[in-house]
């Protein structure tokens, strides 16, 4: 990376940026005075409670809230009729032809159409005696047909979840390239077959919790909230409440993880708002686990019935997929019902040529919890159908599965790369990344290990997963197809006030990211300040005029590129001022670690003592230049498009022939993900991610029964991974040749979960290759191998 | 509402004599009644182990355990081991291994790790890992907080 360019920063100093500094917001985390939502504690705070429904579909009839509101403690019992009052709906819209959009709103009216969906809420003077309450209310419910299962939901005969709409396919697209059908035809080798991932939640460990205060005097309202777009919250608001933004504040302070499942506008933080202007308190409500469980948007729910044709050579020709994502009860704000299935389908050809693709999707309605952002939005999906077809091509052709991937990729000279789906690859390092995963687990040695353990009866896989996604996306594209809310954008505004102090503000909002200490560095690199002498302002609408918040990798991309241009911006000013100051030429002041000095002299001066001459002591610069350097800056940075990361994740497994227990004994991820700021954070970025991606892949399930009830709501049993389940991991990165994105970065935080699946999938398999056992399905519990495993010997024994 | 009952409890050696709810949880006395927010609950069905405080010298799960349960005990909580400008040697160790993201989890980490090296001497990483199993982290992927414990451990 060349700076010297454009920042004129000394280059022998130590770097700031590439340094494994110590995270800024630690020391309050590992003391107990972080603040999160629920540790806000405001005087005269109301608690409230939700009556949930427990029918997954029914027309609600009389709601009897009498004996309720007599209850101890209780403030008042509200119900849909009051707050479609107070409020207005909001339905996330899309560009998208043939899109249904849904209504969000605080209650259930009418109908409710998930179990847990909230119905009523009773405000009390604390937690307890607002649940105690809960028992004193009589709803009168008429069940109606459940619709559970995503391939009936979709017929055209099918029961539907909105009246208003033509059926339960909110959306529906076709896209590809080439001609699938004929090449399809010709092709020599074909595999293909039904691949199903089960639904999961984010379950970010501190649950959803929400606090809002409506100030009288003020009429303002701040919601705090445990959100990660407290932006599109903010911008959603004015509309629900019909409030002027100025007067709207939302603050994500400290939040305990998202994951996505804090990324999208949810019933409870509008009933908060509109109960706190109501009664003119503060109203708090914090999700409990099994609320969380049943009602925080879900994810990765989908069915792919999807073909791969090759070449005797291995030479992929024609992929083809359809794709019926089952995306619950309501259309996500802001992102859409389009969100996920979508993202299956724009993945699908992955980092590999493919000359003919064709793609059909569908997104159909369904009595769940509606389907929302998770942690890589639909490429685990795309990563596991499609790496599990190469390694089937691999296997009907006797190839090494690293061959053909290495076969297939996207080649150095064939950069940039416009996939059958219409995604623009930029350089990405996806050979090197395989060949380095390949040298660190020592695969040649690995592979005789597999075949003697396998020669002793052992069951020992090995997977190999490539993926590549887009991150840091700019204005050119939208996060979510069709959605018309710009996410490619950030803008930042630093200052240095009358003390001297830098402040910098963001329109992000960091949930475990550690932005603040990646932004911190950024911005002290850029200027030539020490980092701690940077205080980052994020998760808060109030700091910049406009922002949406931390999703879709895309926070150190374009936030740390306006902080960059800020911060070189602001550098400029500081140096022309103190020039003016010092009496010396702009070329002779040196501006590092805080301190200002002229060069070839010996006069130096603090940020403090410059922000006094500035601020304060009139007279000591010309008029003209005063007004010139006033001490801050903001720039806006637009990536337009966006960049490719990729990476390959490799993992060894066994499992145990008498228990079906799966133990994964070596996990390796080599990823490209351009110029690194903190590795400790990146490394920590990508051990998370895996950890999710092992979860999925064999164990975290959302299970419904055939009511539509959530059988799966505690964390008994829905479970995450711990850290007997996890293994120890490797992890490397590559920076195979600087993006365009201003500073080199590239987007990071999902791609752990997009790779490991499909690489522990491919490794299940393996293991059990010589018993003709096919995984087409994810989690791979115990018992789901032992139904597989049984399933093959089946077959084998009926036919011989 | 059932009739309130006196607790003596000391918290980080502070002595507290108050009258509560005999349902009122730990986690809720030390979190609402005496502003103690560093306890985290993340699932209040006994699993996560973010409420995870000392009783006595032993971890509990403070969201299993009444406060009339704790009349006469001492509780350590987060806020009693080191502080922001004084770090004590875990803590540190959490910081320099990058042991916490959201660190929603990290109160009760270590609280179970301080419980953890207070009787164990020399553990290997699967009794290590073994060890932390109770305590659920969504961010980390376990590998800088095992890596943080054993450091101390070595310590
Ligand atoms: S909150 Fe106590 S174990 Fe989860
Ligand atoms: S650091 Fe977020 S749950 Fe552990």
């Amino acid at each position: 990376m060349s700076k010297s360019s454009d920042g004129g920063i000394d280059l022998t100093r130590p770097k700031i940026i590439g340094a494994p500094v110590q995270r800024l917001e630690d020391p309050r985390l590992l003391t107990g005075h972080g603040k999160f939502t629920d540790d806000v504690k405001l005087r005269g705070t109301l608690h409230v409670a939700l009556r949930r429904s427990d029918h997954a579909h029914a027309r609600i009839g009389t709601i009897d809230t009498a004996e309720a509101e007599e209850m101890p403690g209780v403030v008042g019992v509200f119900t849909a009729e009051l707050l479609d009052a107070l409020t207005r709906p909001v339905f996330a819209t899309s560009k998208m032809k043939d899109y249904h959009a849904t209504p969000v709103r605080a209650l259930a009216g009418g109908k409710v159409r998930f179990a847990g969906e909230p119905v009523v809420a009773v405000v009390a003077q604390s937690r307890y005696l607002a649940e105690d309450a809960l028992a004193g209310i009589e709803i009168d419910y008429t069940p109606l047909e459940p619709v559970v299962d995503p391939e009936e939901a979709a017929a055209d005969n099918a029961v539907k979840l909105h009246d208003h709409l033509p059926g339960n396919v909110l959306v529906a697209r076709r896209f590809g390239v080439g001609d699938v059908e004929q090449a399809m035809g010709d092709a020599p080798i074909k595999v293909g077959g039904r691949f199903r991932f089960h639904r999961k939640t984010p379950t970010a460990l501190e649950a959803r919790s929400y606090l809002a205060d409506y100030d009288q005097g003020t009429r303002a309202l701040t919601l705090y909230a445990s959100t990660q777009v407290p932006g599109i919250v903010r911008d959603a608001l004015v509309e629900v409440l019909d409030m002027p933004g100025s007067k709207l504040r939302v603050i994500a302070g400290d939040v305990g993880g998202g994951f996505g499942g804090k990324a999208s506008l949810n019933p409870e933080e509008i009933l908060v708002c509109a109960l706190s202007r109501h009664l003119g308190r503060p109203v708090k409500w914090t999700a409990d686990r099994v609320e969380d469980l049943i009602s925080t948007s879900q994810s990765f729910d989908e069915i792919v019935d999807a073909e791969l044709a090759v070449d005797q050579d291995g030479t992929f020709l024609a992929l083809k997929a359809d794709i019926l994502g089952d995306v619950g009860a309501f259309s996500i704000y802001p992102w859409t019902a389009a969100l996920e299935p979508m993202q299956v389908a724009g993945f699908l050809p992955g980092p590999y040529r493919v000359p003919n693709f064709s793609a059909n999707v569908r997104a159909v309605a369904t009595n769940k919890a509606p389907m929302g952002p998770y942690r890589g939005v639909g490429r685990p999906i795309s990563a596991f159908v499609l790496e599990r077809l190469v390694d089937m091509a691999a296997k009907k052709l006797a190839m090494d599965p690293k061959e053909i991937r290495l076969r297939n990729f996207v080649k150095e000279e064939e950069f940039p790369h416009r996939t059958g789906s219409g995604i623009v690859w930029d350089r990405s390092g996806f050979t090197e990344c395989l060949e380095r995963a390949a040298d660190a687990i020592n695969y040649p040695a690995l592979r005789k290990r597999q075949a003697e353990a396998r020669a002793d009866g052992r069951w020992l896989g090995i997977g190999i997963a490539s993926y590549a996604e887009l991150t840091g996306i700019g204005s050119r594209l939208s996060a979510a197809p069709g959605m018309p809310i710009n996410t490619g954008t950030e803008s930042a505004t630093i200052s240095v006030d009358s003390s001297g102090a830098v402040t910098a503000h963001f329109g992000i909002a960091s949930h475990g990211q550690g932005l603040e200490t990646t932004l911190a560095q950024i911005v002290a690199e850029e200027m030539g300040v020490r980092l701690e002498d940077v205080e980052i302002v994020q998760g808060d609408t109030s700091a910049v005029a406009h922002s949406t918040g931390t999703y879709a990798s895309r926070s150190a991309v374009i936030a740390g590129g306006a902080g960059t241009l800020t911060a070189r911006t602001l550098r400029g000013k500081i140096i022309e001022a103190a020039s003016h100051l010092l009496d010396v030429d702009m070329a002779d002041i040196d501006f590092a670690d805080s301190l200002i000095s002229a060069r070839g002299t010996n006069k130096t001066m603090s940020l403090r003592e410059l922000a006094r001459a500035v601020y304060s002591q009139m007279g000591s610069l010309p008029g003209d230049i005063r007004a010139k350097v006033d001490l801050q800056a903001s720039e806006f940075y637009d990536p337009h498009f966006g960049t490719t990361t990729s990476a390959t994740h490799l993992a060894a497994v066994e499992i145990d022939p008498e228990t079906y227990e799966v133990s994964i004994e070596k996990f390796v991820v080599v990823e490209d993900c351009g110029r690194v700021i903190n590795p400790m954070i990146v490394d920590g970025q990508v051990h998370g991610g895996v950890a999710q991606g092992i979860g999925a892949a064999l164990f975290e399930e959302v299970v419904h029964d055939v009511t539509g009830q959530n059988i799966s709501a505690t964390l008994v049993d829905y479970v995450i991974p711990s850290a007997a389940e996890v293994p120890s991991m490797e992890v490397h990165h590559l920076d195979v040749e600087a993006p365009s994105t201003l500073g080199g970065y590239r987007g990071m935080g999902e791609g752990g979960t997009i790779g490991a699946p499909a690489a522990i999938a491919n490794a299940l398999n393996d293991a059990l290759s010589h018993l003709g056992v096919e995984i087409m399905e994810l989690p791979m519990t115990p018992e789901r191998l032992f139904q597989v495993i049984s399933a093959a010997q089946d077959g084998e024994a009926e036919s011989s | 509402m059932a009739d309130k009952c006196r607790v003596r409890i000391t918290v980080n050696g502070v002595a507290y004599d108050q009258e509560v709810e005999p349902r009122l949880l730990l986690a809720d006395f030390l979190r609402e009644d005496l502003d103690l927010t560093g306890t985290h609950v993340g699932c209040e069905h006994g699993v996560c182990g973010a409420c995870t405080v000392l009783l006595n010298g032993d971890s509990v799960r403070s969201c299993l355990c009444l406060t009339v349960q704790a009349d006469g005990a001492e509780i350590t909580t987060v806020e009693g081991l080191g502080t922001v400008d004084n770090l004590n040697s875990l803590q540190q160790k959490f910081r320099e291994h990058h042991a916490l993201q959201c660190g929603f989890c990290t109160p009760g980490m270590l609280m179970t790790a301080t419980d953890l090296l207070s009787k164990n001497e020399n553990m290997s990483d699967e009794e290590l890992r073994e060890g932390l199993s109770g305590n659920l982290c969504r961010c980390t992927g376990y590998e800088h907080i095992v890596n943080a414990v054993r450091a101390a451990m070595n310590e």
